[in-house]
C-alpha cells in the first residue's frame, strides 16, 4: 500500500477499528428495559403497578398452589394435613374426578365409552379442521363419527345407527337414480310420487284444518284477546279448509310436471324414500340384525349424564346443528320474498332479544306442552333444539355480515353465468360468505360452549351443577369452591383458547388477498 | 296476503299456465311463500293443536288473573315499595327494576373496565400490555357464570359475618371512619338524608351541571371565534362542586348522611348492597369488560396509523392526538359492537338466579313460577320483558350511533 503514496508516510492504519460497544445504557436489556418499562414517569408508575399485581397474584397463589394437598378423604382431613398454612385443597378433584367429568350418575363401568368417544371426537375433528393437510378421505371418518359417538354414548345396539346411516345412504343411492333416469321413467316415477305426495299433503293440511277448528273452539271463551285469536284459528282453519285439495293437486302436479327437468321430483322421491324408511324399516331391521348378531351396550339415558362430558355434549352437538339452521335462516333473511323474509327476521330478533335462560325455561317446563300428549321428549333433546335455536340466530347474523359484505358484483356475475339461485348460492356466494364469516362463527361456537353451563340453573348436572350440587353439599366437601371452580375454569379455558387459536390460524391460512 | 287465486286475475292478459306458478320466475317466488304459508299455518296448528289438548288434560288454561294475585314471598332488595302482601305484578316490577339496577351498574363499569385495558393493551408498556392481555384471555374464554360463582363464594366465605364487627376486640372493622361496613350478607353505606331545604341544594347543583356545559360551550366558541384558549378542566370541576357544597353550609348541613350501625345481628340504617347485587355486577363488569377491551383495541388499530402521523407533524402532543385525533374516529368502530355487548350484560344479568339476587327471572321466572304453577305465561311475560328492554336499548344507543357516524355527504 506504502508503495502507491508519493512519499514515505510514519504510520497508516490499513484496517479499521473495530466499532467500540455502545454505551450499556443503549444496548441490549438495559436498553429494552429504559425504553418500555421506564421511559418517562408515567410509564414507571404503570410499570410498578403492574409488578405489584403480578407479585399480589404470585405471593397469594404459588404457596396455595404448591401446598396443595392432594390425598385426603374430606375438607375436614385437608385441613388437619395444611395445619393451618394456606394451601389448595386438590384432593377434592381426586376424590370426586369422575363425577366432575361425567356426572354423579353415569354407570362407573362405561366410563370408558365417553373418554372413547372424546378422543375419536378429536382424531375425527382433525380433517375437517386441517382439511388443507389431511387427505380428503378421512372425511368419511368424520362423517361416521357422529353414529359411532351416539351409540358409544347412549348405548343400545349399534344395529340401530348402522340402520339410519344405511337408510341415509339409500336415500343418496334413490337420489342418483331418479336424477339419472331418463325422462320417460321419469315421468311414470314422477306421476306416482305427486299422486301419493298430493294425496298425502291435502290429507296432512284437512287434518291441520280441522286442529286449527279444534284450537278455536277451545279458546273463544274468556276475554277480548281469546276471542280476537279465537276468530284468528278459524280464519286459518277456513283458508286451510279451502286450500287443502287445490294445495294437494297443485303439488301433485308440480312434482308430476318436473319430470323433464328432474329437480322437484329428484327431492321429493328422496325425502319420501328417507321418511318412509325412519318411519318403517329403520327400528324392525335394526332389532331383526341385532337378533342375529347382537351388537349391544348396556343404555345409558341422558339424564344419568352429567359433568364436562354433558357441557362437550352439549356444545358439540348444538354447534353442528345450528351452522346449517344459522345458513338457512341468514339466507332467508336476505331473501326478496317478504314472507320468508319477515318469519327469519321476527325469528333472530326474538331469539337475540331474550336470555338463554328463558328459553332453558322454556326447554324446561314449557316445551313439553307443544308435543303430543305423551311423547315425552327427554330434557337433554328439549335443552337442544332450544340451545341450537338459540346459537343458529347468532350464526345468522354473522353469516348475513359475511352476505352483506360480498361485493355485489359477485351475485351478478353468477347471475350472468346464468346460474340459478341454488347453484350460485352453492357454488359461489356460500363459500366466500363463510370465509369472512369464520372467526364470527368461532365466536359463536365458543360463546355458546361456555353457555353450556347454564344449563345447570335447570338443574341439569354439568360441571357447574356437579360442583354446585353434589359437591357442594356433599357433607365431606361443604361449600369447597376455590379448587372446583378453578378446575372447571381450566376445563373451559382449555377448550375455548383453542378454539379461538385454531380460528385465527384458519383465517391466516384462509387469506388469499395480499397484505 | 297473496293467495293463489290473486294470481291468474294480475296474469289476466298473457293466457295463464297452471305451469308458469313454478316455472316462471314472475309468479315462482308467490308460488313459494304461498307454501310458506301453509307450512306456517300447519305449523301452528300442531303445535296450538298438541298446546290445548295438553292443558285441557293437565286442566289448566291460560290465564293472568294470578299477576293480581298476593305473593306471599319477600324480596332482599326492593326499589320501590314491596312486602309479601304485595301482588305477584308488583313483585315482577320489582324484579324489573332489580334487574336494570344491575344492568345499569354493570353496563358502566364493564365501560370502564373495558376501555382502561383496551388501550393499556396497546401500551409500548411491555409488562402493562401482557398483563392486560393476560386479563383479557383469562375472562373472555371462561362461563360467566363461574366467575359469577366464584366472586360471590369469595365474598360470602372472605369477608367477615355482622357478628364479627361486635364487641370491644372485633375481629373486623368498618372502612372509612366507621361508615362503610363490608360483610359477608353485602356492603352498607351510609344514606343521605332529607332534611328542610335540602331541594334547594340539589337544585343549585343541578344548575351548576347546566353552568358547566353553558361554559363549555362558551369556551369552545371563545377557540373557534377568537382563537383564545380558555380553560376548562378545572374550572368544570370548580362548578361541580364549589356552588352545592358553599349552599349546603350556608343553609347549616340540610342533608345529613344516616350511618348504618350494628344492631343486633346485622346492620341497620344506611344503604344496602346486597353481596349477590356485588357479584354479580362485578362478574359481569369484569367479564364483559375482557370483551369490551377487546372492541376498544381493535377499534383503535382499525386507524390507520397515517392518521397519528399526520397529527403529530401538525404538532399535537401524544394525549391531544389520542383524544382529539384518534378517539373520535375510533369511537365510531366501537360502539355499534359496544352495544350488543350492553346488551349481553342486560341478558346476562338473568344469571342472578344463580347467586340469588332476585332480578325479574327471579320473581317472576323463580319464584311465582314455582308457586302459581303458571309457566306459560311467566316465561312468555319474561320474555317479553326482554324482548322489549333489548330492542329499547339497541334504539337508543342506534340514535347514539347515528348521531356519532360520519356525515358523509
Amino acid at each position: 500500500m506504502s508503495d502507491t503514496q508519493a512519499q514515505t508516510v510514519a504510520f497508516v492504519r490499513e484496517t479499521e477499528i473495530p466499532p467500540s460497544p455502545p454505551p450499556i445504557r443503549e444496548a441490549g436489556a438495559v436498553k429494552w428495559v429504559r425504553e418500555n418499562l421506564f421511559s418517562g414517569w408515567f410509564n414507571t408508575i404503570m410499570t410498578l403497578v403492574a409488578l405489584y399485581i403480578i407479585l399480589r397474584i404470585v405471593i397469594g397463589v404459588f404457596p396455595w398452589f404448591f401446598n396443595g394437598v392432594w390425598d385426603a378423604g374430606s375438607i375436614r382431613e385437608c385441613r388437619d394435613i395444611l395445619e393451618g398454612a394456606t394451601g389448595a385443597c386438590f384432593a377434592v378433584l381426586v376424590d370426586r374426578w369422575d363425577h366432575l367429568l361425567f356426572g354423579f350418575n353415569y354407570p362407573q363401568d362405561a366410563y370408558w365409552r365417553p373418554t372413547l368417544a372424546f378422543v375419536l371426537l378429536i382424531l375425527a375433528a382433525v380433517p375437517a379442521l386441517f382439511y388443507m393437510y389431511v387427505p380428503s378421505k378421512f372425511l368419511i371418518g368424520t362423517a361416521l363419527y357422529p353414529f359411532l359417538a351416539y351409540w358409544l354414548l347412549w348405548g343400545g345396539t349399534l344395529w340401530l345407527p348402522i340402520a339410519v346411516l344405511a337408510a341415509i345412504i339409500l336415500t343418496g343411492v334413490v337420489f342418483r337414480l331418479v336424477e339419472s333416469m331418463t325422462v320417460s321413467t321419469r315421468t311414470i316415477v314422477a306421476g306416482i310420487v305427486g299422486l301419493v305426495a298430493g294425496v298425502g299433503l291435502a290429507y296432512l293440511l284437512y287434518l291441520g284444518a280441522k286442529e286449527l277448528w279444534f284450537i278455536s273452539t277451545s279458546i273463544g271463551t274468556g276475554g277480548a284477546f281469546a276471542g280476537l285469536m279465537s276468530l284468528v284459528f278459524k280464519a286459518f282453519s277456513i283458508f286451510t279448509y279451502v286450500f287443502f285439495i287445490p294445495m294437494g293437486i297443485f303439488v301433485g302436479y308440480a312434482i308430476y310436471q318436473s319430470a323433464s327437468d328432474g329437480g322437484l321430483v329428484t327431492l321429493v322421491t328422496s325425502l319420501l324414500a328417507i321418511a318412509l324408511m325412519m318411519l318403517y324399516a329403520v327400528g324392525p331391521v335394526s332389532g331383526v340384525l341385532n337378533g342375529i348378531i347382537p351388537i349391544e351396550l348396556a343404555a345409558v339415558e341422558s339424564r344419568q349424564m352429567g359433568g364436562f362430558m354433558l357441557c362437550m355434549m352439549l356444545g358439540a352437538v348444538c354447534v353442528s346443528l345450528s351452522i346449517p339452521l344459522g345458513i338457512v335462516l341468514a339466507l332467508g333473511r336476505q331473501s326478496s320474498m317478504p314472507l320468508i323474509k319477515g318469519v327469519c327476521i321476527v325469528f333472530i330478533e326474538f331469539v337475540r332479544g331474550v336470555p338463554l335462560i328463558t328459553l332453558l325455561f322454556v326447554a324446561n317446563v314449557m316445551l313439553a306442552y307443544f308435543f303430543p300428549p305423551g311423547s315425552g321428549l327427554d330434557l337433554f333433546l328439549r335443552v337442544v333444539i332450544m340451545i341450537t335455536m338459540f346459537s343458529a340466530a347468532y350464526i345468522a347474523e354473522v353469516i348475513r355480515g359475511g352476505l352483506a359484505a360480498l361485493p355485489k358484483g359477485q351475485y351478478e356475475a353468477a347471475d350472468s353465468l346464468g346460474l340459478n339461485y341454488a347453484q350460485a348460492t352453492r357454488l359461489i356466494i356460500l363459500p366466500q360468505a363463510l370465509k369472512i364469516s369464520i372467526p364470527g362463527i368461532v365466536n359463536v361456537a365458543v360463546g355458546l360452549f361456555k353457555d353450556t353451563t347454564l344449563v345447570s340453573v335447570i338443574s341439569m348436572f354439568d360441571i357447574v351443577g356437579m360442583i354446585r350440587g353434589p359437591i357442594q353439599q356433599s357433607t365431606d366437601w361443604i361449600s369447597i369452591y376455590w379448587e372446583p371452580y378453578l378446575f372447571a375454569a381450566t376445563c373451559f379455558f382449555i377448550v375455548c383458547y383453542s378454539i379461538s387459536q385454531y380460528s385465527q390460524w384458519l383465517e391466516r391460512q384462509l387469506q388469499t388477498d395480499h397484505h | 296476503m297473496t293467495t293463489l287465486a290473486d294470481q291468474p286475475v294480475t296474469a289476466s292478459n298473457e293466457s295463464f299456465k297452471l305451469s308458469m306458478l313454478l316455472n316462471d320466475t314472475r309468479y315462482r317466488s308467490l308460488t313459494f311463500q304461498f307454501i310458506a304459508l301453509v307450512a306456517i299455518i300447519a305449523f301452528m296448528a300442531f303445535v296450538g293443536g298438541n298446546l290445548v289438548r295438553n292443558l285441557t288434560e293437565a286442566g289448566l288454561n291460560i290465564s293472568y288473573a294470578f299477576l293480581g294475585e298476593p305473593s306471599g314471598y319477600d324480596i332482599n332488595q326492593r326499589p320501590i315499595e314491596y312486602d309479601s302482601q304485595s301482588s305477584h305484578g308488583r313483585a315482577a316490577v320489582v324484579g324489573l327494576l332489580n334487574t336494570l339496577i344491575v344492568a345499569f351498574l354493570a353496563c358502566v363499569t364493564a365501560t370502564i373496565f373495558g376501555v382502561i385495558a383496551g388501550v393499556l393493551r396497546l401500551s409500548n408498556n411491555w409488562i402493562v400490555s401482557k398483563l392486560m392481555s393476560f386479563y383479557v384471555e383469562i375472562f373472555r374464554n371462561v362461563p360467566v357464570l363461574i366467575w359469577i360463582l366464584i366472586i360471590f363464594s369469595v365474598m360470602i366465605n372472605v369477608a367477615p359475618s355482622p357478628r364479627d364487627f361486635r364487641g370491644d376486640d372485633a375481629v373486623a372493622s368498618m372502612w372509612l371512619f366507621d361508615s362503610i361496613a363490608v360483610t359477608n350478607r353485602g356492603v352498607y353505606l351510609p344514606k343521605p338524608v332529607m332534611g328542610d331545604g335540602s331541594m334547594i341544594v340539589l337544585a343549585v347543583f343541578a344548575l351548576s351541571v347546566i353552568g358547566i356545559f353553558a361554559f363549555r360551550n362558551y369556551a369552545r366558541k371563545q377557540l373557534f371565534d377568537h382563537g383564545r384558549m380558555v380553560p376548562v378542566f378545572w374550572p368544570s370541576i370548580g362548578l361541580f362542586f364549589i356552588p352545592a357544597i358553599l349552599t349546603q353550609f350556608v343553609l347549616g348541613n340540610p342533608i345529613t348522611l344516616s350511618y348504618p350501625s350494628l344492631q343486633g345481628f346485622n346492620f341497620r340504617g344506611g344503604i344496602t348492597i346486597l353481596g349477590s347485587l356485588i357479584a354479580l355486577w362485578f362478574a359481569l363488569a369484569i367479564y364483559t369488560g375482557a370483551f369490551i377491551a377487546e372492541n376498544v383495541r381493535a377499534g383503535i388499530q382499525a386507524i390507520s396509523k397515517g392518521q397519528t402521523e399526520a397529527a403529530a407533524a401538525l404538532g399535537l402532543r401524544p394525549n391531544r392526538i389520542m383524544s382529539l385525533v384518534v378517539l373520535p374516529q375510533a369511537l365510531r368502530v366501537i360502539i355499534p359492537p359496544l352495544i350488543s355487548q350492553y346488551l349481553n350484560i342486560t341478558k346476562n344479568s338473568s344469571l342472578a338466579i344463580a347467586v340469588g339476587y332476585m332480578d325479574v327471572t327471579g320473581t317472576l321466572g323463580g319464584i311465582t313460577l314455582l308457586q302459581t304453577g303458571r309457566a306459560i305465561e311467566t316465561i312468555l311475560l319474561l320474555m317479553a320483558f326482554y324482548l322489549t328492554v333489548s330492542l329499547l336499548i339497541s334504539f337508543f344507543m342506534n340514535v347514539f350511533n347515528n348521531r356519532m357516524k360520519l356525515q358523509e355527504r
